[in-house]
């Protein structure tokens, strides 16, 4: 189902070997048979062929291109791409057009990649399906009736679909790692402000990061490499210097101290999830890793919090969008009435809760109640992961609690689905790197995906286990088979 | 626990936050949100006695870049974007004589 991995197309195209435009040629044709799976809002087919010249041409003058040449990336999009519409999948966006480039996006243009267009979400990040787009779901490409996760379900559809190479996303509570883990690819958050955020469209700015998804996790790395550094547009930006990775992906885990995160190891994963986690657990030991039961209470009781946090820092950023600036306008004789008619009309319900709920959380009479116990959880997902650090070195738990679920399955239930985000959501509280890894199959045949989490900034030993379990899968009996399975608890 | 937001409290948080609710999206609005902060409401039982409040995951001091003018945006790019402009400005319905 998927192409040559991003660093041989780069390797072939620096070499004159291929062509980019051959690449990117392969990418438009591959988005334009896979447009049943919903995963683009917009193709940008025309630049990405002149830009792919353009590479080829600079090959040909004798000029190195950049560690990503010709490689296809799509962008979610939420990332603002100059004269190209950016959409956050919401009405009330609609016809914008950014008058500048994310940081990311000018760091992609400067590796050599190519953009092949803007991929579908959950309506400004607020989902777990990629069913609150305003202009349609996605579907995930191992069975067209299943969501493929979200919010990042375009840019994971279109990965796992083969219609990119690589894809950039966006995770606030899981955003990257659910989608990537329902869609068998792999998925990363980096350690908060690793990654600049100048031209993200902003959900929630404290969790809030973006980065690569991609089908291996070399090329996960490889294009975090890329994007991952100081960005002086971006005062939340970590001025640290990003290391070498290289030498991280060939290393292996032995004497790795592996913590098994005890609290996401029952009550609400399904068990063929649950399965798989056990055998990456067996595998990394077998690899020689020392590998232990570890309690992070926070692990869970932190999506209490997140469910406070997110919204009411949404809340907030949402409140931008007023019919005065960009985007939609709905006539009114007053500029409230305006204000009023159009944030009606160009939200869709999710947001509409998710801004109710925080604008709830941080008024007059109920702000010590929520907002402020959740900034105090906030403190304990913190000191229980620096407890859990103190033993092992990264922690393993499952990316998502179930296999990808039936569109339409959890929509009329918005607590269900953000039961969704329970594994991943620690993460973003604590500001911590983590992927997911593709492990193997679950239920009817669907990816499960494993998560590696790591403290701030130990992206480097969060990729070493990473690879070291890509390497291992092989090796385990990798299906799970449909009639053994015994459902868990989970929503 | 269906008081933890009534009814009520969801038509006024819906004003302050500039949208307009049909009687069934305020019924079922009311009910969900309930049912969410139901959830939330687990951080009752822990102790948060003397626990400090987290805003941000990395604590950075004020964050200044050195005070040399540089290029903004294209003012007449931005504008373009707008549903509404005159004059060089963004221009809005009229808010004198509008409830506060």
């Amino acid at each position: 189902m998927t192409a040559a991995p991003a660093a041989a197309i780069a390797a072939a195209v620096r070499a004159g070997e291929r062509s980019a435009s051959s690449a990117v040629q392969e990418s438009l044709a591959a988005i334009a048979a896979g447009g049943e799976l919903g995963a683009f809002n917009a193709v940008t087919a025309e630049a990405a062929l002149a830009r792919a010249e353009a590479i080829d041409s600079a090959v040909a003058a004798g000029e190195d291109p950049g560690p990503l040449a010709g490689v296809p990336v799509a962008l979610k999009d939420n990332i603002c791409t100059r004269g190209t519409p950016t959409t956050c999948s919401s009405r009330i966006l609609d016809g914008w057009e950014p008058p500048y480039d994310a940081t990311v996006v000018d760091l992609l243009n400067a590796a050599g990649a190519v953009v092949v267009g803007k991929t579908n979400m959950d309506e400004f990040a607020m989902g777990s399906s990629t069913e609150n787009s305003a202009f349609g779901p996605t579907r995930n490409p191992h069975d067209p009736a299943r969501v493929p996760g979200g919010s990042s379900g375009g840019s994971a559809a279109a990965v796992a679909g083969g219609l990119t190479t690589l894809a950039l996303a966006s995770d606030t509570g899981g955003s990257i790692r659910q989608p990537a883990a329902l869609c068998g690819i792999v998925g990363m958050k980096p350690t908060y402000g690793r990654v600049s955020r100048y031209g993200l469209v902003a959900f929630a700015s404290s969790l809030d990061q973006i980065g690569p998804m991609a089908c291996t996790v070399a090329d996960a790395a490889l294009l975090y490499s890329v994007i991952a550094g100081h960005d002086p547009r971006d005062s939340t930006s970590i001025p640290e210097p990003v290391g070498d990775l290289n030498g991280a992906l060939a290393g292996d885990v032995d004497g790795l101290r592996v913590g098994v995160v005890s609290e996401l190891c029952g009550e609400g994963i399904d068990a063929d999830v649950l399965a798989r986690l056990e055998s990456a657990a067996g595998a990394l030991a077998s690899a020689g890793a020392e590998v232990g039961e570890v309690s992070v209470p926070a692990a869970v009781f932190g999506l209490s919090a997140y469910f406070l946090i997110a919204p009411a820092e949404a809340s907030s950023n949402l409140a931008r969008y007023d019919g005065v600036r960009y985007g939609l306008r709905v006539a009114a004789p007053g500029a409230t009435d305006m204000n009023v008619a159009t944030r009606t009309a160009g939200f869709g319900d999710e947001v509409k809760r998710r801004i109710m709920l925080g604008t709830f959380a941080l008024s007059a009479g109920y702000y010590d109640a929520y907002y402020g116990k959740a900034l105090k959880v906030r403190t304990l997902v913190t000191r229980d992961f620096a407890a859990a650090y103190e033993r092992f070195d990264v922690l393993l738990a499952p990316t998502s609690p179930t296999v990808a679920f039936r569109l339409g399955e959890r929509t009329a239930n918005p607590l269900a689905m953000y039961l969704s985000d329970v594994c991943t959501v620690a993460s973003n509280l604590a500001g911590h790197p983590a992927i997911s890894v593709p492990f193997g199959s679950g239920a009817d045949g669907l990816p499960v995906g494993v998560q590696v989490m790591a403290p701030a900034l130990g992206e480097d030993v969060m990729f070493r286990t990473a690879a070291a379990l890509e390497r291992l899968l092989p090796a385990t009996a990798s299906t799970h088979s449909a009639g053994a399975v015994t459902k868990g608890t989970a929503p | 626990m269906a008081d933890r937001i009534s009814r009520h409290d969801v038509a006024h948080v819906a004003w302050l936050a500039r949208l307009e609710l049909g009687d069934e999206e305020l019924e079922r609005f009311t009910t969900q949100l309930a049912d969410v902060l139901d959830y939330a409401a687990e951080v009752e039982a822990l102790n948060l006695d003397g626990v400090p409040a987290t805003s941000h995951p990395y604590p950075v001091g004020n964050v200044l870049r050195d005070d040399v003018p540089e290029p903004g945006l294209d003012r007449a790019e931005v504008l373009a974007q707008a549903p509404e402009t005159e004059a060089g400005q963004f221009r809005v319905p009229p808010v004198r004589g509008e409830a506060p």
